[in-house]
């Protein structure tokens, strides 16, 4: 039993530093996105700045990945493993939202929206909208695993029988 | 002696058990969920306006040209009205399990799957409402950078109605969080 309790410990610590690279990936290549280009007369600059969704998403995934560095170093028998569970929800509802959000306004980004006269940036910024889309999808690696964390957390504060040592 | 007094244990084991105490807090807040994340639904799903344009003048007919602000329109919030509307589904079979729920026997897997659903439609009631803020949001101030106009100067009541789903849909979301940290409390083993 004790060889199965230590495979369960490294598969935790492992998950969890899976999910801090993952933010922090996403943070990286978010940030990093911009891409100078000339339309028709203008010079237009895309960064990561001019919209709102991509600066929630960028807030984010930072606070997410500043919190999972610090559980790293949570020992596994402390008492403070509930409010790690309750932490861990609200912070997947944080990145959930920010992940929504900044699809939303890229979907417009890449695609337009005829109603609104609103016309697609993506033909003239290309590089910039890849960078987005590779940042998103790390984003959401990182939701998938982050909501996996929170199953875990929320076992391990219920019946915490199986992670002690037989 | 020592018979009657196991008699006497025997008669006080066999009493009827005591039936679980019902929680009617947590009945009262899916109530109050479901009839927020409805009216969310439904005010931004009949959310319309129509709007009359003058194009130009011959003679002296005016043109016009009607234009429709729909939330067909848009992705984000197609997408929220959907979550809503699978969020109130989920709190409305919640409060028929849980007004009906002591009838059936409660083994195995069920009284895990309750909580689980639960952060479900949470999560996904949260991520309706992040794509439907900030996509509002640019139709409020327009993006400069992307030459993108604001809409709201010229359909003010169909931005102020998304607005009030919004709200709803934010109400909607702490309750559901409230709703989720009960149930998963309630799983906890009775010491």
């Amino acid at each position: 039993m004790e060889s199965i309790a230590k495979a369960r410990k490294i598969c935790h610590l492992l998950l969890r530093f899976l999910a801090f690279g993952a933010t922090l990936s996403a943070v990286i290549v978010m940030a990093t996105s911009h891409e100078k280009a000339s339309v028709l007369v203008f010079q237009v600059e895309a960064k990561y700045t001019n919209t709102p969704a991509f600066k929630y998403f960028v807030i984010a995934n930072s606070v997410v990945t500043v919190y999972g560095f610090l559980i790293l170093f949570l020992p596994p028998e402390s008492l403070l493993w509930r409010l790690a569970a309750a932490t861990d929800l609200v912070f997947t509802m944080l990145l959930v939202s920010s992940i929504s959000a900044a699809l939303a306004i890229a979907q417009v980004g890449k695609k337009g929206n005829s109603h609104a006269a609103w016309l697609p940036i993506c033909n003239s910024v290309p590089k910039f909208c890849n960078q987005v889309t590779g940042a998103l999808v790390v984003g959401a690696i990182a939701l998938i695993i982050y909501m996996l964390l929170l199953l875990n957390s929320i076992h391990r504060v219920l019946d915490p029988v199986i992670f002690r040592k037989c | 002696m020592a018979s009657r007094n196991v008699e006497k244990l025997d008669l006080s084991f066999s009493a009827v058990p005591d039936k679980p105490k019902k929680d009617w807090v947590i009945v009262y807040l899916r109530i109050l969920a479901f009839l927020a994340t409805a009216s969310a639904t439904l005010v931004m799903a009949l959310n319309k306006q129509t709007k009359h344009f003058v194009v130009a003048t011959i003679g002296t007919t005016p043109i016009t040209v009607s234009i429709t602000a729909k939330f067909q329109h848009t992705p984000a919030f197609i997408f929220f009205v959907i979550a809503n509307g699978v969020a109130s589904l989920h709190c409305l079979m919640m409060i028929g399990v849980d007004i009906l729920g002591p009838q059936f026997d409660y083994k195995g897997l069920k009284p895990v799957l309750i909580p689980i659903l639960d952060m479900m439609s949470l999560v996904l009631a949260s991520a309706g409402d992040g794509a439907a803020t900030f996509m509002s949001e640019l139709g409020r101030n327009g993006n400069s950078h992307a030459r993108w106009d604001k809409i709201c100067d010229k359909f003010g009541s169909y931005c102020n109605r998304g607005g009030a789903a919004l709200i709803a849909s934010f109400i909607a979301i702490i309750l559901l969080l409230i709703i989720t940290v009960m149930s998963i409390n309630k799983l906890k083993p009775k010491k």
